[in-house]
């Protein structure tokens, strides 16, 4: 009996059906186990669907690249997704008039915030000096982030792990956090939890309230740019 | 929908062979987004069927980040030689970021000309 599973285990495993399925299965558990805590935040979908497949892939020995194969459908919808972020800022623009010069300036003060607190606490710890480089981009969406640590002289592959752990952090933190300052304006929040926490804290924002996705997804946005063009201007002056 | 979706890609495309041609510092779906922006404020019209598609791809937005966070895992020994000072460092600095950056906008917001 064993065999004739493992048969159909090695058969299925090989397309790309089974891993988008259970990508999809472990997605839907995170969401269930969520709605059960009462919604917590806490409980992030992302977080236990990942450790959900993370389990059943060291379980199998399966490679992540077989993973991949399926997962790669959904992975790819990242893209017109993110594109699709305008509709939400479009809806509410409204929202925008009169408060660019605020919103800029939260964004700035909050881009280097994110870069500097990182950089500071991990070598208070004493981390080592290609941590530090690989830490400073974390609160920036994936691809800009690898980009910007390879100018700083970091390692581009730590630098994606420390994205997605901040994405994952943000969004399971954030609501907390505003909660305990009173902040009660959706695009303070929105703003806040895109800037520190990309794609990831987005996702959770949209799903919240759609103000704050809209202003989370702007912040995302802005936030790439920002941290692009001063980490590595603010490196140069520092290393001189 | 089958239009709503090449529209999305569409500006996608347009926004990875802007990426491509002039070196700007973001991914090209960023620029895609801007893209899709202008082109609705320049239409400046309701949204209508379009802007239901468009959510109905966003309500999933978390579900597209798993297969990244799973790639992560292969990486994960990384973060393993400075585990305690990343580990500490991320949660503080998350925080951090979003306290100030909420903060910063509301007070800015309340204190405006």
């Amino acid at each position: 009996m064993t065999g004739r599973f493992e048969a159909l285990w090695v058969y299925l495993s090989a397309s790309p059906l089974l891993f988008l399925f259970l990508t999809l299965v472990a997605y839907q558990i995170g969401v269930a186990v969520q709605k059960r805590a009462g919604g917590s935040p806490l409980l992030n979908p992302v977080l236990v669907a990942v450790l959900l497949l993370v389990g059943l892939l060291q379980a199998t020995g399966t490679p992540f690249a077989r993973y991949f194969e399926g997962a790669q459908f959904v992975h790819f919808l990242l893209g017109p997704a993110t594109v699709a972020l305008a509709v939400p800022l479009y809806s509410h623009l409204h929202r925008l008039r009169g408060s660019v010069l605020a919103v800029s300036a939260a964004l700035l003060i909050g881009s280097l915030t994110a870069a500097a607190s990182a950089v500071a606490v991990a070598w208070a710890l004493g981390a080592g000096e290609e941590t530090l480089r690989s830490i400073a981009a974390k609160s920036v969406t994936t691809p800009i982030a690898m980009g910007i640590t390879e100018q700083l002289g970091g390692l581009p592959s730590l630098a994606a792990v420390l994205v997605i752990l901040t994405g994952i952090l943000g969004a399971m933190l954030g609501t907390h956090t505003l909660n305990l300052l009173g902040i009660t304006d959706w695009r303070a929040r929105g703003l806040a939890v895109g800037t520190a926490a990309h794609g990831i804290g987005t996702a959770r924002a949209i799903q919240v309230n759609e103000i704050a996705g809209a202003f989370a997804g702007l912040a995302m946005g802005l936030n790439a740019l920002a941290t692009a063009v001063l980490l590595p201007l603010i490196y140069r002056l520092i290393a001189g | 929908m089958l239009a709503h979706i090449t529209i999305l890609l569409g500006c996608q495309l347009a926004g990875e062979a802007i990426v491509l041609l002039t070196d700007v510092p973001l991914p090209g779906p960023v620029i895609g987004m801007v893209l899709l922006f202008a082109g609705l404020v320049i239409r400046g019209r309701e949204l209508g069927a379009f802007g239901d598609s468009a959510r109905a791809l966003l309500s999933h937005l978390s579900l597209l980040f798993v297969p990244a966070g799973v790639g992560v895992s292969v990486h994960l020994a990384l973060v393993a030689r400075d585990g305690l000072a990343i580990g500490a460092a991320l949660v503080i600095s998350t925080i951090v970021t979003i306290a100030v950056t909420a903060l910063a906008m509301v007070w800015l917001d309340a204190n405006k000309r």
